[in-house]
């Protein structure tokens, strides 16, 4: 028995039973709880039943797994580190150019597709739906028609990158056009501004910090998609350490994981800087 | 009635003049510099990335007759018969693509579970000790940094050709990206909670499920449709190493040039994405609507 209760435990059993529904969710509540948890289990298990996941394989791959990863150490650069940095600065250019490309074409097309700045409500949703279609098409795949445009090399990731992003970008800003203070335009306008002036002073300065910001954070997300697109010959680090898992050199395959994991442990503190620097200054101003 | 407007005086004026071309000239000094550093930057990656632009001029014309190639051809006499042409394979594409959604689902599961597991562990506000807190959080980064397709190589190589391998490789991933969000979802999180159940004797694990997860679920659950969201994508692309999902499909019609298939299989993913990106949008909202009500 509780000692702090006491003699009165019999009280206090009642006053807690008489606020039960205190402690206690409501019948709903704990219904929609039990349908949700039931409901991703059974989907599970029948997701698990549709793939015919082979459970008897697991513990064959873990073994093969725990064997890769032995023959990963010591890594080593295999002779080629000249060829990896090579491949690494492509994987850079790949991300800074290919963002760098998308944010021209986006960044004026998003205004068409803002509520706020667009032409027409049609033109609107042309031109969301034209964002939408280009972004549901993943980058590696834009990388494999551009391979079949302008050859293999890094050309080829840059465009993909440029593309696939125009979509992600555009629909970023026209989100952040769209969620801007009104008042500074309607101010611009109300002092005999025109309507580009309006864009100009009233809405830019608002969304310029917000646009810079998720710039930063693509370039930065960019370093790393970047490092796969090689896999279909679009230049960077991934055609490289395909090869190498493909081939079996796992120490290979450490150092270039190892390369990646510093470029953009570098590149992320980098765009952290330069992301307070902004913010502060908006902050400030 | 005369009002009078107060005058600034002429030399007050001037320097306030003064003061703000000084300010605008920092500023254009500023934008100046910006701009020469991207500049910079640009011509230097142009050359690291070979970008030569004649050449995309020169060969857009394959860009443009790709596309036209691409294109079904449909008639209006035997518009049906000509659509079942071109989806001369859709029942095998539907199942392909149902695997590629299942594989997202599977994937977005095993990682924001084992991100929920972990996350704790990597916050400041509940991190037991700082040696735990810095491995955990070197975890995430070493998950979602590296590309999900180089694990997905790799489990290939470890357990065969397959979904599996795709769904680890997929959940992996996921793991890192949706650790990371959840340990800055927890550091946000009111402490008052966590501090009553602690003070009613509770160890780590029950304040983390009972002070620690009612707080952040609703912010969890949107996460995770999010990851989802993408990992429709990430699934269809999968494929491509032989991970499972329509991707095998995709990359075998784009390199033997069998064109009307690519238009097939790629317009099924884009409907998929869509209407998942449509019903993921409508729950979230609903989901955030419900965290602000309660």
């Amino acid at each position: 028995m509780n000692p702090l209760l006491g003699a009165n435990s019999e009280q206090a059993a009642a006053i807690l039973d008489r606020h039960r529904h205190l402690f206690e969710a409501s019948a709903r509540a704990r219904t929609r709880g039990f349908v949700v948890s039931f409901g991703i289990a059974a989907f599970t298990v029948f997701s698990v039943w549709w793939l015919a996941i082979p459970f008897n394989e697991i513990l064959r791959g873990l073994t093969a797994l725990a064997k890769f990863i032995t023959l990963m150490f010591p890594p080593s650069s295999g002779g080629h580190l000249d060829l990896l940095l090579k491949a690494m600065g492509e994987t850079l250019a790949i991300a800074f150019l290919g963002t760098l490309i998308a944010t021209i074409f986006a960044f004026p097309l998003s205004f068409l597709a803002a509520s706020n700045t667009t032409l027409h409500p049609l033109v609107r949703f042309t031109v969301r739906r034209f964002f939408d279609v280009i972004r549901s098409i993943d980058a590696l795949i834009w990388a494999l028609v551009f391979v079949g445009v302008v050859g293999l090399g890094p050309f080829a990731g840059i465009l993909a990158i440029a593309v696939s992003d125009t979509g992600a970008l555009g629909k970023l800003f026209s989100e952040a056009i769209e969620s801007a203070d009104e008042k500074g335009r309607v101010s611009v306008l109300a002092s005999g501004g025109t309507d580009f002036a309006a864009v100009r002073f009233g809405l830019l300065p608002q969304i310029l910090p917000i646009i810079a910001g998720q710039i930063l954070y693509f370039i930065e997300s960019n370093v790393r998609s970047a490092t796969i697109i090689g896999i279909v010959g679009a230049g960077g680090i991934g055609l490289q350490l395909s090869e190498q898992i493909r081939t079996y050199d796992f120490d290979q395959v450490a150092f270039a994981v190892i390369m990646i994991l510093i470029t953009v442990a570098i590149i992320d503190w980098i765009s952290d800087r330069l992301r307070f620097a902004i913010i502060g200054r908006r902050a400030v101003t | 009635m005369p009002s009078t407007i107060p005058l600034v005086s002429p030399a007050r004026l001037d320097s306030l003049v003064a003061d703000y071309q000084r300010v605008i000239r920092r500023r254009r000094r500023q934008s100046l510099l910006v701009l020469a550093v991207l500049a910079v930057l640009t011509v230097l990656a142009a050359r690291i990335g070979e970008v030569d632009p004649s050449n995309l001029f020169d060969n857009i014309s394959n860009f443009t007759s790709y596309f036209g190639r691409i294109m079904p051809k449909l008639g209006t006499a035997h518009f049906f018969a000509d659509v079942a042409d071109w989806y001369w394979n859709a029942t095998g594409w539907l199942k392909l693509l149902i695997d590629t959604l299942l594989i997202a689902y599977l994937a977005t599961l095993l990682g924001a579970g084992g991100a929920l597991l972990m996350a704790p562990l990597a916050a400041a506000n509940l991190a037991p000790n700082a040696a735990i807190r810095w491995t955990a959080k070197r975890i995430f980064e070493f998950c979602r940094t590296v590309p999900d397709l180089v694990f997905a190589l790799m489990f290939v190589s470890a357990f065969g050709l397959g979904p599996l391998a795709g769904i680890l490789a997929i959940g992996i991933h996921s793991f890192g990206t949706l650790g990371k969000l959840f340990t800055e979802a927890i550091e946000n999180i009111d402490m008052k909670p966590v501090e009553g159940v602690r003070a009613t004797g509770s160890n780590f694990v029950e304040s983390a499920r009972f002070g620690v997860f009612p707080q952040i679920m609703s912010t969890v659950a949107s996460y995770a449709l999010l990851r989802f969201e993408i990992n429709v994508r990430s699934g269809s692309i999968v494929g491509l190493v032989g991970a499972g999902g329509i991707g095998q499909d995709l990359f075998v019609a784009i390199r033997k040039f069998y064109y009307t298939d690519v238009s097939a299989i790629l317009l099924m993913i884009i409907i998929c994405v869509i209407v998942i990106d449509l019903a993921t949008e409508r729950l979230r909202h609903q989901l955030s609507g419900q965290g602000a009500r309660s």
